[in-house]
């Protein structure tokens, strides 16, 4: 393990087994031996996107609890929560050009669909602030009614999970433009694009909850 | 990251090594001692708490002078009581349990007995550890707000968490209650994050997840659990720092008269609350008993030399406990105004989890009997956790029948019932793993007969405070209640009261047997020379005392066979430790 892991420097790596060789812990400089099928990155990323779920799953059936209340009050959605769910869509289709790039081992284009992905997901922040300014001009604020506090709160919290998701991107743009990733190493590419989908499956859930309920 | 761990043993600085260390052993001990300090000081607010029930009125001068305000006039003040309630609980249940036993306990254990070096993320692990004592730290500050501690209880009911102005705590006190348990619940989910990944993903050669102690079952269920409610939690408590800060009435009704001004909230749902609150503490109270039952399960087998009754039996059992807890969070509702209708489904699920639970003690019952117990403290300890759940458990089946409940809500009887089952049974599982652990740990021994003087004090002593409660209880006394004698009917119980103040005051103090056992044990104990002093099977006690940076110099070991075989017939010793080839039959 540890002759892969300068290789990883020097970018010149062989293609790592799906597998590692010999069964679980045979070679002894890093815990990796297990024949465990899905890496440790993978399963992180899986349990962190598991709690996020857990905590919009909680939210929304508060959401669902009070809507039941007489005093649950509808409010407009801003228009410009359709652009902005085209364009957070568009960052999804772009990162997964990127992923797809890699796997040609085209890294000029992985770089671009990367950086075009993190720029559409800032677009598509700066466009969700807009959606607040638009309803605060509308005189909806966060206690107007039950539905816009949510609105400000699911919105924002969904948001910070984004930032997240463009600093994670930046890292792996950094490294992309570092040439540490290449067809044979790219898991942070996986793992940032899989923790990205998520968060669009996850946006338009809202979104349909906050329009449709 | 790798590359350090080729080297077993690095030299670091003192600061690297103990203090900002990534060694999953020494953060390990770090929530060890953090949790043991915010034991002792939740102890001593109980102690506190039963000074006033036993003696309502007598003058404690001395309080007077620590907390002027809360003793205004030598007695202490009930809105004092109350936040005593609240800290204790809280302090208890998130900052001494969950931290010691999957924290802790957790870390200290994972890589250990499944034969790996360290964590998967060693840099997060250590980030939760220091995301933790800075919840610590914030709940620690909530006791000195000048307006007052928290007066929510540990479950925080809105709309008198929702409203500063409710009580005095209820303003600075109770933003910093809500601050501190959604850092704890970030820390614990990069713990869980961490020990999900490392169970399954790190395995030592051969070690499969049948193979696995039950310890370690316990700790990756618990951490699914926690993964799972932990983040509900932090969701309802947004909700409620917006109710308070942001002027949103989620939990907070309309119609409700502060001071004479009513206030603008309208339209909220305080039920709401409960229920997101359930959703999550329901499967807390498994999150804390889990690691427990997993934890004596092997300790009671190593010291019976038997294996464990039915391992099968044992895992399927921590699941299905598990699942179900996730759907019986309405039993703590059963008054709360909740459809009757509801409250009869949620009797069933309740009543369904002491088939699993039923299933766990007979198998340790199995595994007593007929056994040539070895009275290690750590031993006597285990039984008593079993004691302790049992008895805990018995009286949950009363409260877990709606119809029971009614009468018993809110009652010294739902107190005994907690107490002794997610309180008092993880404490002894937690002082098992202690003593048991404790030459892992430090390379010494824990000394064994005050072990045993502080093992049979806290089981007599335990007893003695929780069992009455139930009496008074049916009683009638109330849970919260600040002055039991300024009720008629409540009266003729009082000596009981006293009885279990004295009771508790030997049980506090007891403690500081173990506590100077404990600190003295650390620098200047009988040193542990033998890697496997109690001659058991699991990978830990393959490592040297205490294990290295790395844990397995040279290589990592290689399992061949699950963690029971005790007295396997035809053996030469009465132990065959999981690193020994099996040459005829493998047993699993």
């Amino acid at each position: 393990m540890p002759v892969l892991t300068e290789n990883r420097r020097t970018g010149i790596v062989p293609p790592p087994p799906v597998t590692p060789p010999g069964g679980r812990g045979d070679d002894d400089s890093s815990n990796s031996g297990s024949s465990f099928p899905i890496s440790k990155g993978q399963i992180g990323v899986w349990i962190l996107l598991t709690a996020v779920i857990m905590l919009f799953a909680g939210l929304s059936s508060a959401y669902i609890v009070l809507r039941g209340v007489p005093a649950w009050q509808r409010i407009e959605l801003p228009w410009l929560l359709w652009p902005n769910t085209a364009i957070l869509l568009l960052s999804s289709v772009a990162i997964d050009i990127s992923r797809r790039a890699v796997r040609r081992n085209d890294l000029q284009s992985m770089k671009r669909w990367l950086a075009a992905g993190g720029i559409l997901g800032l677009v598509f922040l700066v466009g969700q602030l807009a959606a607040w300014r638009q309803l605060v001009d509308a005189g909806v604020y966060l206690p107007s009614t039950l539905q816009s506090g949510f609105f400000y709160i699911l919105t924002g919290l969904h948001g910070l999970h984004l930032i997240g998701g463009v600093v994670a991107l930046g890292l792996v743009l950094w490294k992309a433009v570092k040439d540490r990733l290449s067809a044979f190493n790219y898991e942070p590419l996986k793992l940032c694009a899989l923790y990205w989908h998520v968060m669009d499956a996850l946006w338009i859930y809202l979104f349909l909850l906050l329009l449709l309920l | 990251m790798s590359e350090s761990h080729v080297a077993t043993h690095h030299e670091l600085g003192f600061v690297r090594k103990y203090i900002f260390s990534t060694d999953h052993k020494v953060i390990g001990v770090q929530y060890m001692i953090t949790a043991m300090f915010m034991a002792i000081i939740g102890g001593l607010l109980s102690m506190l708490m039963r000074y006033q029930l036993a003696w309502p009125q007598a003058l404690s001068p001395m309080m007077a002078k620590l907390f002027p305000i809360s003793y205004n006039g030598g007695v202490m003040a009930p809105e004092f009581y109350i936040s005593l309630v609240t800290m204790h609980g809280t302090i208890m249940v998130f900052f001494l349990f969950t931290a010691v036993l999957t924290g802790g306990f957790g870390n200290f254990l994972i890589p250990l007995q499944i034969g790996a070096r360290d964590m998967a993320f060693p840099f997060l692990n250590a980030l939760s550890y220091w995301v933790f004592l800075l919840s610590c730290i914030v709940i620690f500050a909530a006791l000195f707000v000048a307006s007052g501690a928290p007066m929510g209880g540990w479950t925080a009911y809105a709309p008198l968490s929702a409203i500063p102005s409710a009580a005095p705590g209820q303003a600075t006190g109770m933003t910093l209650w809500i601050t501190a348990i959604a850092l704890f619940a970030v820390s614990g989910l990069m713990g869980g994050l961490n020990y999900i990944t490392t169970i399954l993903t790190m395995r030592t050669k051969g070690l499969s997840m049948m193979r696995l102690p039950l310890t370690q079952w316990s700790l990756l269920i618990t951490s699914i659990l926690g993964l799972l409610a932990f983040p509900v939690l932090l969701g309802a408590g947004i909700l409620l720092l917006f109710d308070r800060m942001g002027g949103t009435s989620f939990f907070v009704p309309a119609g409700i008269i502060m001071n004479q001004v009513p206030l603008d909230h309208s339209g909220g749902h305080p039920l709401l609350w409960q229920h997101l609150f359930w959703f999550f503490g329901h499967p807390e109270v498994y999150i804390v008993v889990l690691p427990a039952m997993g934890m004596a399960s092997d300790i009671l087998s190593t010291f019976c030399r038997k294996p464990i009754f039915s391992y099968r039996m044992m895992v399927y059992s921590m699941v299905a406990i598990a699942v179900l807890s996730f759907i019986v969070w309405g039993h703590h509702m059963f008054v709360s105004g909740m459809n009757p209708f509801l409250g009869s489904v949620f009797t069933l699920t309740t009543l369904l989890i002491a088939v699993p639970s039923a299933v766990k003690t007979f198998n340790w019952l199995g595994t007593v009997w007929g056994a040539r117990i070895r009275f290690t403290p750590a031993a006597l300890f285990a039984l008593g956790f079993i004691s302790m759940f049992v008895s805990g458990g018995l009286s949950g089946i009363f409260l877990g029948t709606s119809a029971a409940d009614i009468q018993l809500q809110d009652t010294y009887f739902v107190v005994a019932h907690f107490h002794l089952v997610m309180a008092i049974a993880p404490l002894f599982a937690a002082f098992a793993g202690l003593y048991f652990w404790f030459p892992k740990m430090f390379g010494r021994f824990m000394n064994n007969t005050l072990g045993k003087i502080h093992f049979w004090f806290t089981f007599i002593g335990a007893y003695c405070v929780f069992f009455p409660m139930h009496i008074i209880g049916v009683g009638g006394q109330m849970r919260r209640i600040y002055d039991p004698t300024q009720y008629m009917f409540l009266q003729p119980q009082q000596p009981m009261n006293v009885f279990i103040s004295i009771s508790a005051f030997i049980l506090g103090t007891a403690q500081l047997i173990f506590l100077a056992n404990f600190i003295v044990s650390i620098f200047a104990g009988k040193p542990a020379a033998e890697r496997n002093p109690w001659q058991a099977n699991t990978l830990e006690w393959t490592a040297p005392n205490p294990p290295g940076h790395g844990n397995f110099p040279p290589d990592l070991p290689t399992v061949y066979r699950w963690p029971f075989d005790y007295s396997v017939p035809g053996e030469r010793e009465d132990f065959v430790p999981q690193t020994v080839p099996t040459t005829v039959t493998a047993r699993h």
